[in-house]
């Protein structure tokens, strides 16, 4: 899949929607899969050039395989952190799109509706997205599903919006063919 | 090592040397030209092959043909640590009985998702060969290879004398794999799945063994995260009088683990199960014998979910211990210091950086028999975080801990200085592994590079054989590796140096360099180039996200046509665009038959 004009997956330090004022960071694509992901990687090296304190660095993107932990270990880790409440301002949960070389994160707290959220993630991954209907079917190619608290992927749009946010711990966009339905 | 007597191997060919022909020799040796030591083969190879050591034996092949032939007919147990070195039937050429083989794949940095998927290190090649060539192979070990079901299913049937497979970091199979595995092997001694990207299809693999199969000493699916069936996993480990090493995977409850100790006694090393009842049924008195009858135990890992309230449960079991896993427990300092005060014999310890400075202290005062020492990131990726351990608790363990020398450890604040009291007080570190975790960060306290550091363990460790450099570092650092690591062996460089004089000086002082990783440093052409006469003695070298360019590694793929040179690129840019990672190894196999589109064999 040639990915390489995919400028909608760049990497970008900044909140899904806004501007391209932030330096981009150039990307090398790589084939996908499951297991292990190999995502684009950063080409400069974010140091801290002046020495500056402790005082906690900007907001960086991360920086692919590093620091050095085995996939394994970081799986365990990032299974243990999502049973911890949510700390802080922001409720950001990962994304990702099938076909789509690396994610994407959002935070569900600047939506109040399940549509702003769709238009959120229709702009990051220019996509159309649409909610399943009883009635209609797939009214779109991609389907957003959703894994919950008890591990389980559900179809978005059952429940209230608020109890989805409070039970959502990742996202996951899928193509609508895929989409088993029970 | 099975050590075979001469009447008894059905193999064995006693005839002259005519029927050895080695297809590695040039020209052919007549019987008499060969005679030159005075020993007769049988006797030349049952001494030889009371030899282990792989290092031992390559110098015992180079004395003459004598012992090239009698140690290579005595060679049971092959170690490739680059399955692309060498092919399977060059292996299988050279060393016809074999029953031991470890095969190594990717590149370490794979296991950080750098390797792209479909790179390649399939192993079915290798089995399709060994299955004429050493049918009664049995055991096999591989390390980051790509593995498949199908691969697993060939192995489990065409190889009827199997006993041991171990599977670490490799990827590609699923369950399935495992349960033809358990299904076919009737003579399985080992099952060691560790780490691995395996599609977890379910835990049924396990109900395949048979009620026949009582062989089982070694059964490790801590790294699976289905449940197996707790009624297979208990009569199985009851009818398997010889276990010695189990390690049981997270949804094993407590009690069911009380059960299960009972019926093997014997057992040295025990991974646990989840270390904690939800639904207390009992009083924690309960399990309080549970360890009490396991006189053997060495090696204790698992401890999920561990808690206060359960870990006092392995008391008992702690006096002898000499290697503690905790690095899937998120302990705190007190309950880490509570645990440690009953384990004064241990040697290894691995724990998460949750235990913090404080945690360390109690290292440095409970364990003085410490040799080996790993600190794991509990939350590595999130940068806000100002948690884990520091400099403060890894001098505190060296004051402790003076035989100390395998360290591997994660922290977000270094200073030179510690590390030079570190090295000071541990000058016998063989391996040392400091991960600063982020990029090129100064000492926190002086501002300055971490040059320093690195130079005293490099001029006061004299034994190191294995190091991992990181922070803010200068070409100084790798003048200091060039000038005093004589005996370093491996080197994983990140986010470091300033220029090309940096790898230059490490490529021409350290005269052992076996494997060299290097990602995200400003090394260009003249850098590799200057490693020219250097690569072929080594294993292999890695570069990723540095400044080489593909007609630098043109220029080495043509002087060296030995080394095989490949390149993953993504853009199909001009002639000298960069070369994003580069892999060079030396190899008597030539350029590799199995590579995909992304990789590029110069």
């Amino acid at each position: 899949m040639d990915l390489i004009n995919f400028e909608a997956t760049e990497l970008r330090l900044g909140l899904p929607g806004s501007s391209t004022d932030e330096p981009e960071i150039k990307s090398t694509t790589s084939p996908v899969n499951t297991n292990k992901r190999s995502s684009p990687e950063m080409d400069s090296n974010v140091s801290d050039e002046n020495g500056s304190s402790r005082s906690p660095p900007p907001t960086k993107a991360q920086v692919v395989g590093w620091p050095p932990v085995r996939s394994y270990r970081k799986n365990i880790l990032q299974g243990r952190k999502s049973d911890q409440p949510e700390m802080g301002s922001g409720m950001y949960v990962k994304v990702s799109m099938d076909g789509a070389p690396y994610l994407r994160k959002v935070d569900l707290k600047v939506y109040k509706s399940y549509g702003e959220l769709l238009k959120g993630l229709q702009e990051m991954f220019k996509c159309i997205i649409g909610l399943y209907s009883e009635r209609e079917g797939y009214k779109s190619e991609h389907a957003p599903t959703y894994e919950d608290k008890d591990g389980d992927w559900m179809l978005l749009g059952d429940v209230p919006w608020e109890m989805f946010i409070t039970s959502c711990k990742r996202l996951r966009i899928m193509k609508s063919c895929e989409v088993i339905e029970s | 090592m099975m050590l075979l007597q001469p009447s008894m191997d059905p193999n064995r060919k006693r005839a002259k040397s005519v029927d050895r022909v080695d297809s590695v020799d040039s020209g052919s040796e007549s019987f008499e030209s060969t005679r030159k030591c005075g020993f007769p083969d049988e006797v030349l190879e049952r001494v030889l092959s009371l030899i282990d050591s792989h290092k031992d034996r390559s110098s015992v092949s180079l004395v003459c043909k004598d012992w090239y032939n009698a140690e290579r007919w005595s060679r049971r147990d092959v170690f490739i640590g680059n399955c692309y070195s060498v092919s399977p039937e060059i292996v299988a050429a050279r060393f016809p009985r074999v029953r031991s083989v470890t095969l190594k794949g990717k590149p370490r940095f794979s296991d950080f998702n750098l390797v792209p998927e479909d790179w390649g290190a399939d192993v079915h090649p290798w089995l399709s060969v060994f299955s004429t060539a050493y049918p009664f192979l049995e055991e096999l070990r591989l390390k980051r290879m790509a593995v498949t079901d199908e691969s697993l299913e060939f192995l489990a049937t065409n190889f009827h004398g199997f006993k041991a497979l171990s599977l670490l970091s490799c990827d590609g199979f699923s369950t399935d794999g495992l349960k033809a595995i358990a299904t076919h092997c009737k003579n399985l001694t080992e099952l060691d799945i560790q780490e691995n990207g395996i599609d977890d299809l379910g835990g049924h693999w396990l109900s395949c063994f048979p009620e026949s199969l009582t062989s089982l000493e070694v059964l490790n699916f801590a790294s699976l995260n289905s449940e197996v069936s707790f009624d297979a996993l208990e009569k199985l480990v009851s009818r398997c009088k010889s276990l010695r090493v189990l390690k049981v995977n997270r949804n094993v409850s407590l009690d069911q683990l009380q059960k299960l100790l009972l019926h093997c006694p014997l057992l040295m090393e025990l991974g646990t199960g989840t270390f904690m009842q939800e639904l207390i049924s009992g009083p924690v008195t309960e399990f309080k014998t549970m360890f009490s009858n396991c006189k053997n135990l060495v090696t204790l890992s698992g401890l999920w979910d561990a808690t206060p309230l359960y870990l006092p449960v392995i008391y008992p079991a702690c006096a002898s211990l000499t290697f503690l896993n905790l690095s899937y427990a998120t302990l705190r300092s007190d309950e880490l210091a509570n645990l440690l005060a009953h384990c004064k014999s241990l040697r290894r310890l691995w724990l998460l950086d949750t235990v913090g400075d404080k945690g360390l202290e109690a290292v440095g005062s409970c364990c003085p028999l410490l040799e080996e020492l790993r600190v794991f990131p509990a939350d590595p990726f999130d940068q806000e975080i100002f948690l884990g351990v520091t400099e403060s608790g890894f001098v505190s363990v060296s004051h402790g801990c003076p035989k100390l020398r395998y360290v591997l450890y994660f922290c977000r604040q270094m200073t030179n200085a510690a590390v030079a009291t570190i090295a000071r007080n541990c000058p016998d570190f063989t391996h040392f592994r400091l991960c600063i975790m982020n990029p090129g960060q100064p000492d926190y306290l002086t501002k300055e590079p971490m040059d320093d550091a690195f130079g005293s363990v490099v001029k006061t460790c004299t034994k190191l054989q294995r190091l991992a450099i990181s922070g803010l570092l200068t070409d100084r650092t790798f003048e200091y590796i060039g000038k005093y690591a004589k005996n370093l062996e491996t080197l994983s460089v990140a986010f470091a140096g300033s220029s090309d004089l940096g790898m230059e000086s490490v490529l021409k002082g350290c005269m052992k360099l076996r494997k060299l990783e290097i990602r995200d440093c400003p090394f260009g052409n003249a850098a590799l180039l200057s490693g020219l006469t250097k690569y072929e003695s080594m294993r292999s070298l890695w570069m990723s996200a540095c400044n080489v360019t593909m007609n630098g590694c043109r220029a080495l793929a043509k002087e060296k046509p030995r080394l095989n040179v490949e390149v993953m690129r993504d853009e199909e840019g001009s002639d000298d665009s960069q070369a994003h990672k580069v892999y060079v190894y030396r190899s008597v196999a030539g350029p590799r038959r199995d590579a995909p589109p992304f990789v590029l064999t110069l």
